[in-house]
């Protein structure tokens, strides 16, 4: 007999079959040629345009926009990839709305923008399906790059070293390819094993030598890969999570929302997660929204996302604050852990925002909890021989003949399109650096 | 990745999109950033005499149409030839060109209508290492009043002896720019070709009012309290530039003179049917002048994707490969049957068929009370008007009919290959049989 979503405890099953289906289904679909012609021919062709500016990769949005109008996708998507060899994953996860689309002149016009992240997806969509690589490499140059991390960052630096003829070696220690791709991204954003098709595509470039769960700091030491290759890049993004630090936290259902979701990405199968009846999310980001979203898609009764700060202060963008509130996820601010009950129930002190910061007030209420996820962001995981820089490794070069970038360096917002800029970068610098 | 590169009557250019004479070309300044842009060549913005140059009125010196959301369709100007000094112009056409050896560069040129002058005006751009001339014969407004431009391109006559100058007094590949202005282009090309001319290019603006400011009742653009016809160009002006062009590509008498296309290409499929209409290249203005000089990317991405799909080799596959299949009315086929088709899946259920065809055409379409539409295959005349004017690509296609089926407007079958010169109620067919 399947369970109810008001079965209590943590349980499998909750909703039908069909359910599942439908929730974990492609929340954007792709845009149909007909409203791909619609949305293009809404674009001005802006001079020096600002979506090109505030995209971090720096797309030529006009140009491959117009590429389509004049019905030659194919062409749009090399521009796209040209800058940017994740513009398939990023179309389907970039927070357009502070990116290209908020920058759109459409908003300043009449606040409804050219869809540029959608227009995106139409033009690379079709060329990653046919396994058509638009890059061919450059004569190879005897050199040797070491990557340590196989997300966005690491593979993003890996495609562009290998075009310009370099040889590379990705070292990750996971047993799959894509990092946050792979196992962070909220499913219903990139369904149907989206990320690793890419991944597959974009290997085609060749040159790159894979070595999963090798990791730096287990087997593999810095000195070695300085020792064996012209250069290192480093993009291990950020292994660890930030704690609570209250009483209680080290109960069994209170997990980090990172490995929730990072179980979540990796499971086919989604009636078979169990999922509590009761979830509470604490955060205020988008791994926040994700992890309570999701645990509602899963069939759980009431989520709560309770943030410390206004809700003016929360990471997560208006858009994803506003799709966890259609999900049907109840939002609380101005709310601070405090303790985690023996009955699973977290307390929360309300505080208010002053002057000099947030002040407690002494009231509390408590919130009962199958499950808490917490998702009060990640760190640096520093393997051994490393040195950071604050909270994180320097930007980009770090002396010698080492580089780093993604979220585990500093500077630019912890982003895939991001941390696929500082690899390609990363790329461009070594290059110049070995060719001279 | 499909070659581009052309070469057009000698003068070679990495891709077939040259910037026609006009403001984008009329500097160092411009010509380096178009050139930049990926432009293949330019046609230098037209050269006067020496002495003191043209005067232009300050503005507003352009009329405009929009479309939808303001798009633009075409513009109207009232500019004359370059109203800069020709020792600055030469200098920078000269420097220029140093530079840019793989780029085309084309002087536009226009004098007055004697031996003298155009003697002196080749002389004094010998040494500046362009790769060609161009004639304006087309000027519409302006200089016509002073016997030059459309004055000399609407005489036949005058276009030969001048082109025959040219040829007499320089070596340059010489290329002459017509006007539409005049009711046969066929005949100021002949001029052209027996002048000697190695190419013509076509066509020039158009002579045109665009709107009239309904307070101050002038024409615009209103120049204090006044207006004067300007020259229409841009999107508007290419249908009636791509017939221009074929009917000089399949004339017998100008059959194999190289054409430059000129007149409201914007994209690069706008480029490929100047080109499979024999334009050995084409040469673009409004566009530039409306988006920048980066559209000459989406020109190039465009082309060369099409020609990689078709598998054309060089733009020389391309070019003149539509023009046999440009005919006579009298030589279509009158036995050819098609029935328009409305795919239920793509329809939005507008309703503009509908209005088209009851309204205006056949009374083929029928509404159903729940805004379904279907085409009635027994009134359909195949006009196409539903297919125009449906706001969804491909959501009404023309289906044909099979040879040997039944029409059922007509109840007849549909049968081989017959036009109207052997047709039963043509006058002239009946005279012959008999
Ligand atoms: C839940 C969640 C949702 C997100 N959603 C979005 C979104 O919708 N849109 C968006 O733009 N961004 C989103 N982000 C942020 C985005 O995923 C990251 O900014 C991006 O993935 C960073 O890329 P990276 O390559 O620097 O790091 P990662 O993607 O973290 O990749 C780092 C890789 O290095 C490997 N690694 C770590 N240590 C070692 C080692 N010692 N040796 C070898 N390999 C190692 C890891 O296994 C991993 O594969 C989200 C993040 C999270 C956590
Ligand atoms: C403002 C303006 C000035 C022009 N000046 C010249 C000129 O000096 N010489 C010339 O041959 N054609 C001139 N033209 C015509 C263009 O070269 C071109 O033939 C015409 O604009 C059609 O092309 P288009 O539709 O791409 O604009 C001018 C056009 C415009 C809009
Ligand atoms: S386009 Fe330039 S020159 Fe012309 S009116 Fe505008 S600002 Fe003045």
């Amino acid at each position: 007999m399947a369970s109810t979503p008001y079965a209590s405890g943590v349980v499998a099953g909750r909703l039908a079959p069909s359910d599942y289906a439908a929730n974990f289904a492609d929340h954007a679909p792709p845009l149909d040629p007909h409203e791909a012609r619609v949305a293009a021919d809404r674009c001005y062709f802006c001079h020096d345009a600002p979506c090109i500016t505030a995209c971090p990769t720096s797309i030529d949005i006009p140009l491959f926009i117009r590429q389509i109008a004049t019905g030659t996708p194919d062409a749009a998507a090399r521009t796209i990839f040209q800058q940017n060899i994740f513009g398939g994953m990023c179309a389907r996860v970039c927070p357009t709305e502070n990116l290209c689309e908020g920058a759109c002149v459409r908003m300043e016009a009449e606040g409804n923008p050219v869809e540029i992240g959608a227009l995106q997806r139409f033009a690379t969509d079709p060329m990653i399906a046919r396994g058509e690589h638009p890059f061919t490499r450059a004569a190879a140059t005897g050199k040797r790059v070491a990557v340590v991390g196989g997300g966005p960052a690491g593979l993003a630096c890996a495609h562009r070293l290998a075009m310009k003829g370099h040889e590379v070696i990705v070292h990750e220690a996971r047993e799959k390819l894509g990092g946050l791709n792979e196992y962070g991204i909220a499913s219903y954003k990139a369904p149907g094993d989206f990320a690793q098709a890419e991944i597959d595509w974009l290997l085609r470039i060749g040159g790159i030598t894979v070595r999963t769960a090798s990791a730096l700091g287990r087997g593999v030491t810095l000195d070695a890969l300085l020792a064996e290759h012209d250069a290192v890049f480093l993009a291990i993004g950020l292994g660890g999570a930030n704690a609570l630090g209250i009483p209680g936290e080290d109960a069994p259902h209170v997990q980090n929302a990172v490995d929730f979701i990072a179980r979540l990405r990796q499971t086919a199968d989604k009636a078979a997660l169990p999922i509590g009846r009761d979830v509470v999310v604490i955060g205020g980001g988008m791994t926040a929204v994700d992890a309570a979203v999701q645990s509602k898609l899963l069939g759980a009764l009431n989520v709560t996302i309770v943030y410390r700060r206004g809700q003016d202060r929360m990471s997560a963008s208006d858009v994803e604050q506003n799709h966890a509130l259609t999900a049907g996820v109840r939002l609380i601010t101005n709310a601070v852990p405090v303790e985690i009950r023996a009955d699973g129930a977290v307390v929360f002190e309300y505080s208010v925002e002053g002057g000099s910061g947030s002040q407690r007030t002494g009231q509390t209420f408590a919130l009962p909890a199958d499950q808490v996820f917490k998702a009060i962001g990640q760190t640096l995981a520093l393997p051994a021989g490393l040195m950071a820089e604050g909270r994180k490794l320097g930007a980009g070069h770090l002396g010698g003949r080492l580089w780093a970038g993604g979220d585990c360096a500093a500077g630019g917002e912890d982003l895939t399109v991001t941390a696929v800029a500082e690899g390609r970068d990363a790329a461009e610098a070594i290059h110049a650096a070995l060719i001279g | 990745m499909a070659d581009l590169s052309t070469t057009f009557i000698g003068i070679r250019s990495p891709n077939p999109f040259w910037l026609a004479s006009a403001p984008p070309t009329d500097k160092e300044y411009n010509v380096r950033r178009a050139y930049e842009a990926g432009w293949g060549g330019v046609v230098w913005k037209t050269l006067g005499s020496e002495g003191p140059p043209v005067v232009n009125v300050n503005g507003p010196r352009y009329g405009v149409i929009h479309g939808a959301d303001r798009r633009v369709l075409g513009i109207n100007n009232i500019e004359l030839i370059t109203d800069r000094p020709l020792e600055v112009n030469l200098r920078e056409i000269k420097s220029v060109k140093r530079d840019w050896k793989d780029r085309a560069l084309v002087i536009s040129l226009m004098v007055p209508c004697d031996e003298d002058s155009w003697k002196d005006i080749l002389r004094r751009i010998e040494d500046t290492e362009a790769d060609g001339v161009e004639l304006n014969f087309g000027c519409p407004h302006g200089m016509a009043e002073r016997g030059m431009g459309s004055a000399v391109g609407q005489v036949p006559e005058y276009i030969e002896m001048v082109t025959r100058w040219v040829k007499q007094y320089s070596r340059m590949p010489c290329i002459v720019k017509l006007t539409p202005n005049i009711t046969d282009i066929r005949k100021p090309a002949e001029a052209a070709k027996r002048g000697g001319a190695d190419a013509v290019s076509l066509i020039n603006t158009v002579n045109s009012i665009t709107s009239v400011d309904l307070d101050n009742f002038a024409p615009e653009p209103t120049i204090d309290g006044k207006g004067t016809h300007g020259g229409y160009c841009g999107p508007a002006v290419k249908p009636i530039a791509l017939n221009m062009v074929a009917e000089i590509a399949r004339s017998a008498a100008t059959r194999g003179l190289p054409i430059s296309g000129i007149g409201g290409v914007t994209t690069w499929r706008d480029a490929a049917e100047f080109m499979a209409l024999g334009a050995g290249n084409v040469q673009v203005c409004t566009a530039a002048m409306t988006y920048g000089f980066k559209v000459v990317q989406e020109m190039i991405s465009g082309l060369s994707q099409y020609m990689d799909e078709k598998g054309f080799a060089s733009t020389a596959d391309l070019v003149g490969r539509a023009v046999p299949n440009v005919t006579d009315w009298q030589f279509l086929n009158l036995n050819y049957v098609t029935k328009a088709q409305i795919n239920q899946d793509l329809c939005i259920s507008c309703g503009r068929c509908y209005a088209a065809c009851e309204d205006t055409s056949h009374q083929a379409i029928a509404m159903s009370p729940d805004r379904v539409f279907t085409v009635k295959d027994e009134e359909c005349v195949a006009c196409n008007l539903c297919l125009d004017v449906c706001p969804v690509e491909n959501c009404i296609t023309m289906r044909e009919l099979p040879k040997g089926t039944v029409d059922p407007r007509t109840g007849t079958v549909v049968g081989d290959y017959a036009n109207w010169t052997t047709h039963p109620n043509n006058p002239a067919a009946k005279a012959a049989a008999e």
